[in-house]
């Protein structure tokens, strides 16, 4: 047995056959399953001789030194695939160490090894459930992910679906290895039953869920997001999910008529402004902001009115008014900003306020290059004083500057103000009137 | 050889030249000319190992990167292709070989995995009917890359997420198996100490390979003391913060890609007179960072504080030798002078470039936007108001900042809090997916699994007893001459390094009820040295210990690593498991 392995190991270190390929050997063995007898009576036939020839076989089972082509390789695959083989004739080309293989019983242990080590090895010898679950616990114990993959593609082609399953949920390594493999293989629908299988269903919610990134035709797209509603997902996620249904399907509807008022020419907005990109599948707040650039005035009962949306999806006044603000702004449409943050109270009297604070309103109107008239009105209602004067300093607001200097009695700083705003101007003058003032007790 | 790879305690050009042994002996087995078809991620990693001009030695006469369909033209007798083993790759590979010109010279075709061949890639290559085209099929373990003096690398991009989300092992077979390289060149490692679940797993590969391989006895003095696993999600907190070392923030604001940083052109153009800013450089400039650059390795560990002042220092003592020359009187004294020349030239050099990087960073640093985000990256981490919704976080998502910055700071606060309430977690989530798009319900899902962001269960917040017990936040830092490892951080110590600290000294006894708080078992092995070798340690001389970071490790952490050794004046080796 020693000098049978000795003899083995030279073999395997000395030629070419360095792959290991279990589909290759199972189909073999499964063709020569009746003639295994007939198989090692021909070890008797192969003398010593041929091993010279044989070593310099290619694993193709063509002799090397003929330029391996391409094209020579569709039989190849063919021989190597389940389906039944032509006339390969594998007991004749193979070198007499091969023989050995099918007549030794390997343990689950040493086949194993055998495999870690990349050597051909059948595992077609382990036919019962047991043994074949030995092989599976022999392969985890040893770590090597490739062992461990191959186990599991003989199992998966062995065992029925129930079977396997059932086995592996026992069996945490081997099953988290399954999923892995059938993520990177791409085997969807068995990944799927898998987690059906397991009851892991919000797994299994998300794992269907995904797929939608793979879907690139809108139409389709939104009918396979339709199939996502009512899977297991978490009560949250399950909300969301139905939201990204409802918006791409306005999208769809949004888009497809912006596209034709587009193309018509008469619609004073795309022509002013053209669109540049598409609104399929942007998000909900980049849809917002469209629907806002582009449909600010339509009545709720449109698909692409900003109040539409808002209501559909329930965005908070807060999202609503920053984005509306944005959008308006970015039109220097100063009215409609007026608009958002009016309100008439009870006695008639209008009143400026915002669910944002006013800071982040000047803010946005200062990178849309708002005019200063309309800055210096915002700046004003901010609260905080300390903000308040940040920003007018920031945005040369002089008014706003030099009337909060004054409420605060601070002189020092109204002075060293006084040296950034124009010679001659009407600020300077007014400087100069507030600091002459008797009427005011400064307070430094 | 790689001269700053031998400073440190341990000389990794040991390791350097092993590696690439095993490179040539691939080489010369694909007798004759030779291409090498490059998976464009390898490059980076063998660029550490070897130039060209090693491959050059070896027949290599062209280098492609692998792309589809046909290969480009080139009169060699092999094409090698070296490619990581991943299914994708090998549909590009079987179209390069599929679409061979049969008018042409025939030529061979070999392909390396690195580092490991896999079953379903060579399956996929034989469904694609182009497995048995490849004359030599082999395997290069390149487990761990020397970076540093004491950095080492798996460079394994994919390890957090095979680890900690998928639970998959064979990112800790690998590392178990770069150890066991590690072992044969540098001797047994007596003591193993480890912390978290892929620890574990790791120690019990490395000694059962061990047990495998009995016969041959490791003959080799051993060099490290002590190993230390560590997983990463053991702490979560130090990645999600930024890093404010000089190297930290270098790769905050650029990223350090295999010790290379690409840098906006316009600041290193060379200042020619009276060009008048034409021919501006439009490709980005490449700069190598390791500590065979001696200004850079004097600032790099240093907080971003305390570089100017080192920076300026140094202009002074360059401007002063360059003074020189007007003393120099004497033909010996000139002579003396010009051979000193090149050094002062490339100290020069390396001055402007990192007084440029500085001022780059500074734009950063001093920007409201970075200082309002440390803000809140400070107070999360010293424990305040980790319970509510965060104005700062709304506000960055209101303004569409990238995505990964607001995530960051969500599971920061999540990480702080040891889980969000439910109604924070929702709300954010909502926030998030209505601003970014509902797809990333995934992306939330998995930053639940790995345990980022997710719902706070048991109603109890764990993370101010390991603050307060641990130390991780200290009020008085000092930037420019620290005391302690929280400097690299302005404030937080790494957690990770509070562990390996306390592990040195006292032990980690003393903090067992932290320890279990902590997410993984603590354990420690021996393995028994032949007699013989067993170290005694000469009075004054400080233990080796490696420390191996499961799923990834920070500059920071590198940086207050470094810290320790001098603090202690051991040698540290670390090791990134990236």
């Amino acid at each position: 047995m020693n000098r049978t392995k000795g003899d083995e190991e030279e073999y395997w270190n000395s030629s070419k056959f360095k792959a290991f390929t279990f589909d290759d050997d199972d189909d073999e063995l499964s063709q020569l399953k009746e003639s295994k007898r007939a198989v090692n009576s021909l070890r008797d036939f192969v003398d010593d001789d041929d091993d010279d020839d044989l070593e310099r076989v290619s694993w193709s089972g063509e002799p090397v030194g003929r330029r391996t082509r391409p094209g020579s390789f569709q039989s190849l695959s063919d021989a190597l695939s389940d389906t039944p083989a032509k006339s390969y004739a594998p007991e004749l080309g193979r070198p007499k160490g091969e023989y050995r293989d099918y007549s030794n019983d390997w343990s689950p242990s040493d086949t194993v090894q055998r495999l870690r080590k990349g050597k051909v090895c059948s595992l077609e010898r382990f036919r019962s459930l047991q043994d074949k679950l030995q092989l599976l616990e022999e392969a985890v114990s040893m770590h090597d992910g490739n062992v461990i993959t191959a186990v599991l593609i003989f199992l998966k082609r062995t065992l029925s679906k129930e079977i396997l399953f059932r086995e592996l949920e026992v069996r945490q390594v081997a099953l988290r290895h399954l999923i892995h493999f059938l993520k990177e293989i791409g085997d969807q629908k068995l990944l799927l039953d898998l987690f059906r299988f397991l009851d892991r269903t919000e797994e299994l919610a998300l794992t269907h869920y995904r797929e939608h990134l793979n879907i690139q035709d809108p139409e389709k797209r939104k009918e396979f997001l339709k199939t996502c509603i009512g899977l297991p997902f978490s009560a949250e996620d399950s909300a969301h999910i139905q939201d990204h249904y409802t918006l791409l399907e306005r999208q769809i509807i949004i888009e497809a008529n912006d596209r034709h008022l587009e193309s018509a020419g008469q619609t004073e907005i795309f022509r002013k402004h053209p669109r540049k990109a598409s609104i399929l599948n942007m998000p909900l707040v980049t849809t917002l902001f469209y629907s806002c650039f582009y449909h600010y005035t339509e009545a709720e009962g449109t698909f692409s009115s900003p109040v539409n949306l808002k209501k559909t999806f329930k965005i908070p006044d807060k999202q609503y008014v920053l984005t509306a603000l944005a959008a308006r702004a970015k039109l220097r449409a100063w009215h409609d900003v007026d608009a958002l943050f009016t309100t008439k109270n009870w006695l008639g009297y209008t009143k400026k306020r915002a669910p944002i604070g006013f800071h982040r309103v000047v803010e946005i109107l200062h990178k849309n290059s708002a005019p200063v008239q309309i800055l210096q009105e915002y700046v004003n209602l901010v609260e905080d004083v300390d903000t308040k004067l940040n920003l007018a300093t920031k945005f040369k607001c002089h008014d706003v500057v030099i009337d909060t200097c004054r409420d605060l009695k601070d002189r020092q700083q109204l002075l060293a103000y006084r040296s950034k705003v124009d010679k001659g101007s009407a600020e300077e003058e007014k400087i100069d009137a507030i600091l002459n003032s008797s009427q005011i007790r400064w307070k430094n | 050889m790689a001269t700053h790879l031998s400073y440190g305690r341990v000389n990794l050009n040991v390791l350097r030249e092993a590696v690439r042994r095993e490179l040539r002996e691939f080489l010369d087995k694909c007798a004759g000319s030779k291409a090498i078809v490059w998976d464009e991620y390898l490059t980076g990693p063998f660029g550490l190992i070897a130039q060209y001009s090693l491959l050059k030695e070896h027949e290599v006469e062209k280098m492609f990167t692998l792309k589809g369909s046909r290969l480009p033209a080139a009169d060699v007798k092999n094409i090698i292709f070296v490619v990581r083993p991943r299914l994708e790759l090998m549909d590009i590979i079987s179209e390069n070989v599929l679409s061979e010109d049969r008018r042409g010279p025939a030529r061979d075709f070999h392909i390396l995995f690195v580092p490991r061949r896999s079953l379903l890639c060579e399956q996929r290559l034989k469904d694609l009917g182009v497995l048995g085209s490849f004359i030599h099929r082999e395997e290069y373990s390149l487990d761990l890359i020397p970076f540093d003096g004491d950095l080492l690398s798996m460079e394994s991009e994919g390890a957090f997420k095979e680890c900690y989300l998928e639970s998959d092992q064979t990112s800790l077979y690998h590392a178990a198996k770069g150890l066991m390289t590690l072992q044969a060149l540098y001797g047994t490692i007596p003591q193993i100490f480890g912390k978290g679940e892929c620890a574990r797993q790791v120690a019990n590969m490395m000694i059962r390979m061990k047990r495998e391989f009995t016969g041959s006895q490791n003959s080799i003095f051993p060099v490290f003391d002590n190993l230390l696993l560590l997983d990463r999600n053991v702490d979560l907190l130090t990645p999600l913060a930024t890093q404010l070392t000089y190297e930290g923030l270098i790769d905050e604001i650029y990223g350090i890609q295999n010790s290379y940083v690409k840098l906006p052109p316009e600041k290193f153009a060379p200042k020619k007179q009276g060009d008048g800013g034409k021919d501006l450089p439009t490709e980005a400039k490449k700069l190598q960072l390791n500590s065979a650059e001696e200004l850079y390795a004097e600032i790099r560990d240093k907080n971003f504080n305390a570089v100017g002042s080192v920076l300026s220092k140094k202009a002074k003592v360059i401007s002063a030798a360059f003074e020189e020359r007007h003393n120099a009187k004497t033909v010996g004294e000139i002579k003396q002078f010009v051979s000193q020349l090149p050094h002062m030239q490339a100290a020069r050099g390396s001055l402007a470039n990192h007084t440029s990087i500085a001022e780059l960073i500074k734009d950063v640093t001093t920007s409201e936007d970075f200082f309002d985000k440390l803000t809140v990256e400070q107070e999360f981490m010293s424990g305040i108001d980790t319970d509510k919704v965060n104005s700062y976080i709304e506000d960055c998502i209101a303004q569409k900042h990238p995505l990964i910055k607001v995530l960051r700071l969500v599971c920061l606060q999540s990480v702080c809090n040891s889980g969000l309430k439910q109604k924070v977690l929702d709300y954010y989530k909502r926030e998030i997916l209505q601003t970014y798009g509902y797809e990333h319900i995934l992306t939330l899902h998995n930053l639940e699994k790995t345990g980022l962001l997710k719902p706070q269960t048991g109603g109890r917040n764990t993370y101010p007893t390991i603050r307060k017990t641990l130390r991780l936040w200290m009020d008085d830092v000092n930037e420019q001459n620290p005391t302690d490892i929280s400097y690299v951080y302005s404030g937080y110590a790494p957690l990770s390094v509070r562990l390996a600290q306390l592990l040195s000294r006292p032990g980690w006894r003393s903090i067992e009820e932290v320890l279990r708080i902590l997410p993984g078992p603590h354990f420690e092995e021996r393995q028994p040295l032949p007699t013989g070798l067993q170290k005694k340690r000469q009075p004054g001389e400080n233990r080796v210990t490696l420390i191996f970071f499961l799923g990834g490790v920070t500059f920071a952490e590198i940086a207050a690593l470094r810290f320790l050794s001098q603090l202690e004046d051991g040698g540290r080796s670390k090791e990134t498991y990236r």
